[in-house]
């Protein structure tokens, strides 16, 4: 039935063929490829590594990185660790929040970016930090967003 | 001329400070100039990985000198280039000035000077792609002694007679550790390096996976090599992209040369690693959650006993050890356990890896001997606060440490001291606070983390410290009640006494250390309803502008998130109290000072 269903999907559940413990590995690299994990996938590997759907739903709503709704274009994650909240980080928050119009988790009206709340990305130097997709930007005020926004928001790649 | 070397520092830190830039810079003035091809004067620009005083980045080392440029901007490229590599003059410009003079060693900085390195030792010296510059600096010979001239017993020892205990948690003596797994009757065994960083302000493992992966992987596998294990997993945070590219290109290089897989170095031993990747679980960093989660489970602890070197991964006895317990290894089996046993303290032997951060000039990776005085971090090493600000209190341990208050700064730092004075030594986040800091609020902020992170097994943690939280949260807005006080002391020392795994084990340890060091604090925003360091916004006096002072330049006025100041242009300003949220925001723009919190002085704001 739904073997031919996500042909995309085989070679990931041909790669963890045979190995221990796949489960979690398997879930981060549909999730790259899918962008998230709605129920039609969740059963879909639940049946491909012959696991019961209540297991796979299980470690996906325990870990925080796994997502069942659909992700904006870029993933805007604003560090709450001790160094950046000392430093003000809320406020940034707030100015995402604020311009983005939008609450934490959620995903902006054009796609470009859902909202997350980071715990420590490990470059307290640079607090407070927000971190797109993989680069990070440092020592901001909440001036400073909106012109870091915008890089993402004109040219639908990451500015320089 | 001596074959020279530019070396820029990679770290996450400085590439978001503009590293990337400079290298190109450099790359390109020196094809520009035609000198990459020069066989006499060979400059190679290499990525390093973290250097350490992320606050002085971007970085450029030029060898062999050890010339350290920091704080470099594109521009200073080419007179680096011109003055320095091709005629031989330091640019005393672009050095950074300490005490009043310009240091030009790497070495002579004070953040460098006043550490002891072994873990973090070859970091921002080598390559961390190139395994030619990991075997440079002795790389792979304790693997070599381990495996052709030692038994696995006589390697166990070694690291028992170290002293050698766990760098990322309760220390437990790393060297037991392994007796106790290898001693375990069972035909498999393995080896985990926990690299489940999460401790908000620690990034020390990363740093090490990023800087120096070949020392992890050599680690594993004197480790797999002492206890019998043919099989190692490496668990790695999903938040550190860099380091699980870094680790597993290094990973490939050591089977290519023969340090991982079958027969190594021609011996009888085989040994692979695997990486597994996280998915956003702090509590994963607890040995028996993490386990959980290499098996492809939710992550959640087992009670102990069982000890995972009884029965660990998949029911098989393991070893767990932290990132920094492994990267000391291979150096205690070069230089032997006695040589890092002479440095330290008689309980704590070898250094320990602090992440400095907070209201500090220099935050960022300190390794120093266990022994070190607070005081010696903060002001000796880092550089002490800035803005002339008074040091209140330093956190040790993050979310499952403490706060230690200013008046205990002589407090010499091993794993016996941070526990009696209510702190623990933890991964070895060191977050600084000044005088500005609310300690009630850095409480609640620690237990809204790891509230948040508890994985909901057993009723204390779950509940109790949702309910600390909330009394937290009730005095942090203005409406704490009497009694409140005892309620998180009561609460605080049950969870501590009734919980499963170290999460809730530890997680009141904030909130008690502050109350224990800043009861005064608590008081005073319970019973006078004021937060004394004007953080708490709810109980935070307004701002006024001083008439006097004012220039009328209306940058506070544009600066106010609520709109609460009016007036033109000229014109002295005026703050609406009641509109005031009290965040400060105003005073920082005002180019005169004229704005303070009204219930503190001029100058105290």
């Amino acid at each position: 039935m739904g073997a031919e269903k996500f042909p995309e999907l085989d070679p990931i559940f041909a790669k963890y063929r045979g190995k221990k413990g796949t489960l979690i590995p398997v879930l981060h690299e549909v999730q790259n490829r899918v962008g998230y994990l709605p129920e039609d996938i969740q059963k879909h590997v639940a049946q491909k590594l012959n696991v019961p759907l209540s297991k796979v739903t299980g470690v996906i709503s325990f870990y925080s990185f796994f997502s069942t709704e659909p992700q904006g274009e870029h993933t805007l994650g604003v560090c709450l660790g001790t160094a950046c909240y000392v430093k003000g980080a809320e406020a940034l928050v707030e100015e995402v929040k604020d311009q983005l119009d939008i609450s934490e988790g959620e995903t902006s009206d054009d796609g470009k970016f859902t909202l997350t709340v980071t715990r420590c990305v490990g470059t307290c130097s640079l607090a407070p930090v927000v971190m797109i997709d993989n680069k990070y930007y440092g020592n901001l005020k909440p001036a400073d967003i909106p012109e870091i926004l915008a890089k993402y928001q004109d040219s639908g790649q990451e500015g320089k | 001329m001596d074959n020279r070397e530019v070396l820029i520092c990679s770290g996450t830190g400085c590439l978001s400070s503009g590293a990337e830039e400079i290298e190109e810079a450099f790359q390109q003035e020196l094809v520009d100039r035609d000198l990459l091809e020069d066989i006499e004067v060979k400059k190679v620009v290499k990525k390093t990985g973290c250097v350490g005083p992320c606050s002085l980045g971007p970085i450029a080392i030029v060898k062999p000198e050890k010339t350290f440029y920091g704080k470099l901007e594109v521009q200073d490229v080419e007179k680096i280039v011109t003055e320095h590599l091709e005629q031989g003059n330091i640019v005393t410009d672009l050095l950074v000035e300490e005490d009043g003079h310009k240091v030009e060693e790497y070495t002579e900085l004070n953040f460098i000077k006043g550490q002891k390195q072994i873990a973090l030792k070859n970091i921002g010296e080598i390559d961390p792609a190139s395994v030619e510059d990991y075997l440079k600096q002795e790389g792979y010979q304790a693997v070599e002694k381990a495996l052709l001239d030692s038994t696995p017993e006589e390697v166990i020892k070694e690291i028992k007679d170290s002293g050698l205990r766990g760098r990322g948690g309760a220390g437990f003596p790393t060297g037991l550790k392994w007796e106790f797994t290898a001693q375990a009757e069972s035909e498999q065994k393995y080896i985990v390096c926990n690299a489940d960083e999460g401790d908000p302000g620690a990034f020390m493992d990363r740093s090490i996976i990023e800087g120096d992966p070949h020392k992890v992987i050599e680690a594993m596998t004197i480790a797999g090599y002492a206890i019998g294990a043919d099989k190692g997993y490496v668990y790695v945070r999903a938040e550190y992209p860099l380091a699980i590219e870094t680790l597993a290109s290094a990973l490939d290089i050591a089977r290519d040369r023969g340090y991982l897989g079958e027969n190594i170095l021609e011996s009888d031993f085989s040994f692979d690693i695997e990486i597994r990747v996280g998915a956003g679980a702090f509590v994963c960093g607890e040995e028996t959650a993490l386990l959980k989660s290499i098996e492809g489970k939710r992550g959640m602890p087992n009670p102990k006993p069982p000890y995972p070197a009884q029965k660990g991964l998949w029911g098989e006895p393991t070893v767990i050890n932290n990132v920094e317990t492994l990267a000391c290894v291979p150096e205690i089996i070069n230089q032997g356990s006695s040589w890092f046993n002479g440095i330290g303290t008689e309980s704590s032997s070898g250094s320990k890896v602090f992440a400095v951060a907070g209201d500090v000039i220099g935050t960022g990776l300190i390794e120093v001997p266990m022994g070190i005085t607070i005081k010696e971090v903060v002001f000796d090493v880092a550089g002490g606060i800035p803005d002339n600000k008074e040091l209140k209190a330093v956190q040790i341990g993050g979310p499952s440490g403490g706060t230690i208050p200013s008046q205990y700064m002589d407090l010499e730092i091993d794993y016996e001291s941070l526990n009696e004075a209510g702190a623990i030594m933890g991964s070895g986040g060191l977050v600084v606070m000044d005088e500005d800091t609310c300690m009630v609020d850095v409480a609640r902020f620690f237990l809204d983390f790891t509230q948040e992170e508890s994985c909901g097994k057993c009723p204390p943690c779950r509940i109790g410290t949702k309910r600390m939280l909330e009394i937290l949260e009730r005095i942090t807005s203005g409406a704490g009640e009497e009694g409140d006080i005892d309620k998180l002391q009561e609460l605080g020392e049950r969870i501590i006494e009734t919980s499963l795994c170290g999460l809730g084990q530890t997680a009141p340890n904030p909130v008690l250390s502050t109350i224990r060091f800043f009861r005064d604090e608590y008081e005073a925003h319970i019973y006078d309803e004021t937060c004394p360091a004007g953080v708490c916004q709810e109980l935070a006096p307004p701002y006024v502008i001083e008439d006097e002072t004012c220039i009328g330049c209306t940058n506070c006025v544009d600066e106010c998130p609520v709109e609460a100041i009016s007036g033109e242009a000229g014109e002295v300003h005026e703050i609406d109290e009641d509109e005031c949220i009290a965040c400060g925001a105003c005073a920082e723009v005002c180019p005169v000072d004229a704005i303070y919190q009204r219930s503190q002085g001029k100058g105290d704001a």
